[in-house]
């Protein structure tokens, strides 16, 4: 229908001299896929490193399930939830207590026992979800603009959430072991790649897939990147982009909580701890990957999940810091992170 | 006279502790251009901003179309059928221009939904837009931008268009094209509220004018009666005798 | 000669002045008025703490960073004295050369840390300080062999503070007078001389300019100051001030571990004590390092009564179990943010603004 308007639609059409192209930042990719290739030699077996890297990728889309949600939310609202940890161990924690209570169940075969993970993964999103939005009434809208207050408040929250999940579930480590069917490894040759990591890969996969679908096909999509950038001009234009704003927290809470599931089955045990030690790391993949970009969230959140991996079996005592080294490095070459998003 | 579509009756703005509007009263009459005129810092653009209520009036009342509008949230101001182009232009670098028009027509769920014939007409107007179709508006130039925030305020039919500086970093040509495009607004019956620094395009153009001194409109009229009293533009926009902007 | 003293910050409102001089006389004569180990051990934590939170004011309070390594430059403090000690052999050599190194590794620290401030936003370096405090804390339980790891340093103190060292025979005005007595007097003179030097640094030209910064870097640059020369200096001088915190801390308890010195939850206190007190007053950092003291000692036994009367009940019982005084900070530090973004003090000055008092 409007095939007419566009004549520069029509694919593989020349761009003509002087017409500037929109051209793809492959560096960063680059750096990723350096990273992987550096590793090889430097871990010595291929099968090795087949292990690791399946493992760092699969750590790296955890990662980016749980921080995608909050660098969208400071992005488009300015608000930084130092809080965002307590979703995390909601999550696992709900999922214990699914998991727990359909573990009779889930023995009879193999196809219970991916029902009772899926149904733990739901209904933890659901409810970090449901906390989100209580969370963003009354501790974060309040806030709005004054960071220093959010910082405070946010991290009080968390506190508060945490307390709170000792009181329900106990202050101590509870296990949340992994069903029968996800046990195990696929042996390839001489390499060992673990059944759940694949698993958490490709629903990393699929998450990732899903909001960028949305975010680059859908309107409500154009919205939010369009409100990233300036928030007022979307106002201007006649959206109503609070209520957008709230939408993305409770969907950023909910993509929390379901980390939360597979960081628990990935360590196979949950501790109230568990929200702000995440804390840490996903503050340092949405700093790599620059604030308020999806992609270099998820490029920054690989960086860091391999990173960890490689550094974990080379260099254990050097693990965190390699993090920390990381994202110095990577602000050191580019100061807002890997994909910076202009802003007003 | 044509009856107001927009009002503002004793309008205060304070913008944290400074005072910027001292009570501004002027009438925009429907389907007309009015140009809102003035020096520097004399409180223009913070008008225009008050309205479409990114900064609440303290004091006072706007009406468009008869309804109060102060008080209101800009989505919602926006909604009853005002367009507003900023004087920073606006333009979501990051997103494409196809993705920046799809955006401002509110009707349009992806760019399949746009009105065809309106943007032919809007390429015709603004021919580069259609060249950077699929580009990064970002890599416009200043100009360009200009005209895509421009089109983005006409891509669907409105009440009215605030439009702040349209004239910034056009190159002659273009200008005369929006001059053509805010004439075919009028047969369109839009209403046209425009701040202007370039008198000359103001006096092509307007046919109300206010001038804003500080904080205050000095003088209502029209455009005719200033533009052939040189010694009013003198006084009211320290245009000295012969000097064309 | 008061308004000398106090460098011209005077409270400003009878009811803080009150309370200030009655602070001052309580902890000065603690040992004689409260007698018993724990009166005193909670007095020493008191003034610990107002050095901590003072120095960490001058940071968030005055020159608006927001930085959550503070721990460390504590922890740094406290266990260079207690490696210094166990390495060195007890005695003032080795705290002097453990207080020395710490107080250079925090002074490098900090530098780099200020100067990295050139580059990144409030927000991120909120965050980095976060991961950096998190390191230093997981280096801490790593390095075993130097730090004794989860488990921490034992020591002994230099012979005139050692809890046996007794000059006199006969107790003077009732009390034993002994190496811990020494102890708590050297804390105290310490902590009165220092907090005295910070609130001279605040109303000083620099102190000034600091807070200029605060209200807007832009507009502080744009006069020219160089607000990453400034905000750094701020910096390093609490971690330094924090340094000489910790020192004092593991001298008094004559051991170091990462839960007295680096645990999260003391950031947490500081920032609760900072923001209940009153930000940017430094007498916000007395006043509410005693309040907290008193509560999180006194407070625990009263929930303690709360439990055992509440037992059997499912919930409740757990909600008000003592060891669920975390949860109770943490929802009086979101009330203080929201209600109290002036803090105690803040509140005691307007009162007396209004009322003249």
């Amino acid at each position: 229908m409007s095939a007419s308007a566009t004549p520069a639609a029509t694919p593989g059409a020349p761009a003509s001299a002087g017409i500037p192209k929109a051209s793809f930042d492959w560096r960063p990719i680059a750096l990723l896929a350096a990273l992987m290739v550096l590793a090889l030699p430097a871990i010595g077996s291929g099968s090795t490193w087949l292990t690791l890297t399946v493992a760092g990728l699969a750590m790296g889309l955890i990662i980016f399930i749980i921080a995608s949600g909050l660098t969208l939310v400071f992005g488009l609202m300015d608000v930084l939830n130092f809080g965002h940890g307590v979703f995390i161990a909601l999550g696992a924690f709900v999922a214990t207590s699914v998991m727990g209570g359909m573990a009779q169940w889930a023995e009879t075969s193999a196809a219970a026992q991916f029902v009772s993970v899926f149904a733990a993964m739901v209904v933890a999103m659901a409810v970090a979800g449901g906390i989100g939005w209580a969370f963003e009434r009354v501790i974060v809208r309040p806030v709005y603009g004054l960071h220093l207050k959010q910082i405070l408040i946010t991290m009080g929250g968390m506190i508060v959430g945490e307390e709170i999940i000792k009181v329900i579930w106990g202050p101590l480590q509870i296990p949340l072991p992994l069903p029968e069917v996800l046990r195990g490894a696929f042996v390839l040759g001489d390499a060992a790649v673990e059944k759940y990591r694949l698993l958490a890969t490709g629903i990393g996969l699929a998450v990732f897939a899903a909001l960028s679908f949305t975010l680059g096909r859908t309107k409500i999509g154009l919205l939010i990147r369009a409100g990233v950038q300036d928030r007022e001009m979307v106002e201007s234009l006649g959206y109503r982009i609070r209520q957008l704003f709230v939408g993305v927290f409770v969907a950023g809470s909910g993509l929390a909580g379901l980390g939360g599931v597979m960081w628990g089955l990935y360590q196979q045990n949950v501790t109230p701890q568990i929200g702000g030690q995440v804390n840490v790391l996903i503050f340092i993949v949405i700093i790599i990957g620059g604030l308020g970009s999806t992609f270099g969230c998820f490029i920054g959140a690989l960086l860091v999940g391999l990173m960890a991996n490689y550094t974990g079996f080379l260099a254990p005592k050097v693990a965190l810091f390699s993090n920390i080294g990381l994202m110095v490095a990577v602000l050191l070459w580019r100061p807002q992170g890997l994909y910076p998003v202009s802003n007003r | 006279m044509t009856a107001p579509i927009l009002e503002l009756a004793g309008v205060h703005t304070h913008i944290g502790a400074y005072h910027i509007l001292h009570g501004v009263d002027f009438a925009v009459p429907e389907g007309q251009v009015t140009m809102l005129l003035g020096r520097n810092g004399a409180g223009k653009s913070t008008t225009l901003r008050t309205i479409m209520g990114l900064w609440q009036a303290s004091q006072g009342e706007i009406r468009f179309q008869g309804t109060r509008l102060n008080g209101l949230p800009t989505p919602e101001v926006a909604q009853r059928g005002i367009a507003y182009v900023p004087e920073a232009m606006g333009i979501f670098t990051d997103l494409t221009v196809k993705e920046n028009m799809v955006l401002a027509a509110r009707k349009a769920r992806h760019e399949g939904e746009l009105d065809t014939q309106r943007l032919e007409w809007i390429f015709g107007l603004f021919p580069a837009l259609r060249k950077f179709w699929l580009y990064p508006a970002g890599k416009l130039s200043g100009g360009q931008k200009q005209m895509l925030a421009v089109a983005r305020a006409i891509c669907e039919p409105r009440a009215l268009i605030l439009i702040d500086e349209p004239s910034k970093g056009l190159a002659p040509s273009i200008i005369q094209n929006l001059i053509t495009a805010f004439n075919e607004l009028k047969r369109q019956k839009t209403t046209l509220l425009l701040v202007e620094q370039n008198f000359n395009m103001a006096k092509a153009l307007g046919d109300t004018v206010a001038v804003m001194d500080n904080g205050r409109v000095v003088h209502r009229g029209t455009m005719r009666e200033l533009a052939e009293d040189e010694s009013m533009q003198q006084r009211l926009l320290g245009l000295s005798l012969g000097a064309h902007q | 000669m008061l308004n000398r003293l106090l460098s011209h910050d005077l409270p400003r409102s009878r009811w803080l002045g009150l309370a200030l001089v009655l602070i001052a006389l309580a902890l000065a004569l603690a040992p004689f008025v409260f007698p018993g180990a724990k009166a005193l051990g909670v007095a020493a934590k008191m003034l610990v703490f107002i050095l901590l939170v003072a120095s960490y004011d001058l940071l968030l309070g005055y020159t608006g960073i927001v930085s959550f390594a503070h721990t460390m430059f504590f922890g740094l403090g406290a266990y260079g004295v207690a490696i210094a000690s166990l390495r060195m052999g007890p005695g003032f050599a080795a705290v002097l050369a453990g207080l020395a190194a710490a107080l250079a590794l925090s002074l490098v620290l900090s530098l780099v840390i200020g100067l990295f401030s050139l580059r990144v936003k409030a927000m991120f370096y909120a965050m980095i300080t976060l991961a950096v405090a998190s390191a230093f804390q997981t280096l801490a339980s790593q390095l075993s062999d130097l730090t004794g790891g989860e488990d921490g340093l034992s020591f002994k103190n230099p012979e005139i503070f050692s809890p046996s060292f007794e000059p006199f025979e006969n107790p003077l005005l009732g009390v034993a007078v002994d190496g811990k007595l020494l102890t708590y007097y050297l804390l105290f003179v310490v902590v009165a001389l220092l907090f005295l030097a910070t609130l001279r640094v605040v109303n000083s030209p620099f102190g000034r300019v600091l807070q200029a910064i605060r209200e807007n870097d832009f507009r502080a640059e744009a006069i020219g100051f160089r607000t990453v020369v400034y905000r750094t200096l701020s910096n390093v001088l609490g971690a330094l001030l924090a340094t000489v915190a910790g020192a004092l801390l593991a001298l008094w308890l004559r051991y170091t571990g990462p839960d007295t010195t680096l645990s999260f939850e003391i950031m947490l206190d500081i920032l609760l004590i900072v923001v209940i007190g009153g930000m940017g007053t430094l007498y916000g950092a007395v006043l509410g390092s005693v309040l907290f003291v008193l509560a999180q000692n006194y407070l625990q036994d009263l929930l303690k009564l709360g439990s055992t009367a509440l037992e059997g009940v499912p919930v409740l019982a757990q909600l008000v179990s003592p060891d669920r005084w975390l949860l109770w900070l943490g929802v009086l530090f979101v009330l203080s943010v929201y209600h109290f973004p002036t803090g105690v003090v803040g509140r005691l000055r307007a009162m007396a603004v209004r009322t003249g008092a």
